[in-house]
């Protein structure tokens, strides 16, 4: 029986490789905000689904948060296309709707006895101390599944990102591309639910993108950056929020990563300077 | 000889205003053909529609076949400043996306991709930028990656849009040694092009448009004063085509 730690260091640990995977892809595609936007859109699906169901299932709950991110994704996508909006309307609308109805909902369940002490709320700041050993699997089985998927989909993933036009005229399916990737980016949010929170989730997706794209000009390079930094964050995050129990894990480890991304800013500038 | 491409009754419309209305369009295989016409003449949306990049209605036909299952047989070559050259990724990598679309999902460029890749970029004279990262690169060498890319895709029939923008002297010189390279080769080139003093250089063949098609044919009997002025009526001024 592997002790609580471990179990709680072998689950940031997945987060930390998924979201330095999946956040070059979203730092690259410029869906950073996508990325927040669709992270606070889980809240509505994952209260909700609590208040159907009035029990913890940890896989349950995902489903709801995940049927709720997409939702807010194609939200937004709808309200670009079908109104004059632009894109960071929408976002700004989404967010705030589907963030209030979550927040409408998450009261309720605090209102309940059994709806306080399920600790819904927890996923707001992320509580990675509260990982049981069905949670690990089910983050290992997402998290594995992105990996693959990335592998798969790499160089359509890369083509499309950098040419979208082009990648439509020698025939590929550009459409189903784009959905995977936003499947995946929806998918890294669960992924991170837990550990991170949703409030926070979106600024550790980035960060470590961020930090690795100053310190390299190749994709494979950046990727490879990215989950190192997004590893020493969650790793550094997990240690002190495990000896400090009442420090939420999420804000720890985004704090560790967006110190690594302000460090790299300023020496990248610094020795582009010299 | 048999078109490279045959359009009839083209219609492409943009928040429901006709872009082209009943455009006809038919360029020979084996041509060397621009396309000129003032901003917002519907040049880029023609070739678009070619690429079924805009939703159209009417045929278009490419060697004489519908050009939803031909549409392998062009390589195009966007206006460079429609990708953001700060993507992390060297002038190898952008040049082999151009064999991506003879891979199958999941499949790796194989060895041989990788020959006509490096192949391709020599043909460009870029091969001692082979690894440079795409953002360090000239607006010129940028230009000739493009083109180093669409030259992996292997195809018939190759379509640009403005690739003399911002380029410079031995850019200029080396797209235009390719041009003749590929036309003695066989394939058709179509390119937007907006300068009027060098295109009855550079080209065999023009269509001039506006809208709809002004005039079309060889370059010596179709560059007119008076299709030239026709075509941009209203957009220049006519006494500036003097030189001409």
């Amino acid at each position: 029986m592997i002790s609580i730690f471990y179990k709680i260091l072998i689950g940031t640990t997945l987060v930390g490789i998924t979201t330095g995977i999946v956040g070059c892809f979203t730092l690259l595609n410029k869906q950073s905000l996508l990325g927040d936007t669709i992270a606070h859109a889980t809240l509505p699906g994952l209260a909700g689904m609590f208040l159907i169901i009035w029990q913890k299932s940890y896989c349950l709950l995902l489903c709801g948060a995940g049927i709720s991110g997409l939702a807010g994704a194609y939200a937004v996508d709808y309200i670009t296309t079908a109104t004059k909006l632009k894109k960071d309307a929408a976002l700004g609308i989404v967010l705030s709707t589907f963030f209030g109805m979550g927040i409408i909902f998450l009261t309720i369940i605090q209102k309940c006895e059994i709806g306080n002490q399920a600790g819904i709320d927890k996923f707001l700041f992320g509580q990675a101390a509260m990982l049981l050993h069905e949670d690990l699997i089910i983050i290992a089985v997402l998290s594995s599944l992105i990996i693959a998927t990335v592998v798969c989909y790499y160089k359509e993933l890369k083509i499309i990102i950098f040419d979208m036009q082009f990648a439509q005229t020698i025939g590929l399916p550009v459409q189903r591309i784009e959905n995977i990737l936003l499947i995946i980016i929806v998918t890294t949010v669960l992924v991170g639910l837990q550990t991170v929170g949703l409030i926070l989730m979106s600024s550790f997706l980035i960060a470590p993108a961020a930090a690795a794209r100053q310190w390299t000009n190749r994709l494979e390079i950046t990727i490879a950056l990215s989950i190192i930094f997004s590893l020493f964050a969650t790793t550094t995050g997990t240690i002190l929020s495990y000896s400090y129990p009442h420090v939420p894990t999420g804000p720890v480890i985004v704090i560790i990563a967006t110190s690594i991304t302000f460090v790299s800013i300023i020496a990248k500038s610094y020795l582009s300077r010299s | 000889m048999k078109p490279a491409i045959a359009i009839k009754n083209l219609t492409v419309k943009y928040q429901n205003n006709p872009i082209l209305q009943n455009f006809d369009f038919s360029v020979d295989t084996g041509s060397l053909l621009a396309i000129v016409g003032p901003n917002g003449s519907g040049k880029t949306t023609l070739i678009q529609s070619i690429m079924g990049l805009l939703p159209s209605t009417g045929t278009i036909a490419i060697f004489d076949q519908p050009s939803v299952t031909q549409r392998h047989k062009i390589a195009y070559i966007p206006q460079r400043s429609s990708v953001d050259w700060s993507f992390p990724a060297s002038v190898f990598d952008v040049v082999i996306m151009g064999r991506y679309g003879h891979l199958k999902f999941g499949q790796r460029p194989t060895h041989i991709d990788h020959q006509i890749t490096q192949q391709a970029i020599e043909q460009v004279g870029m091969l001692d930028y082979i690894d440079q990262p795409i953002g360090q690169l000239s607006g010129g060498q940028q230009q000739r990656i493009f083109l180093a890319r669409a030259l992996t895709q292997q195809a018939d029939i190759f379509i640009m849009d403005e690739p003399f923008i911002g380029v410079d002297m031995v850019t200029e010189q080396i797209m235009l040694d390719l041009f003749r390279q590929l036309k003695s080769a066989g394939k058709t080139i179509i390119v937007v092009h907006h300068d009027l003093i060098t295109v009855k250089k550079y080209f065999d063949f023009v269509y001039l448009i506006n809208r709809k098609v002004i005039a079309s044919g060889p370059m010596a009997t179709t560059m007119t004063q008076e299709n030239i002025a026709q075509t941009f009526r209203g957009t220049i001024d006519l006494h500036d085509l003097n030189f001409l």
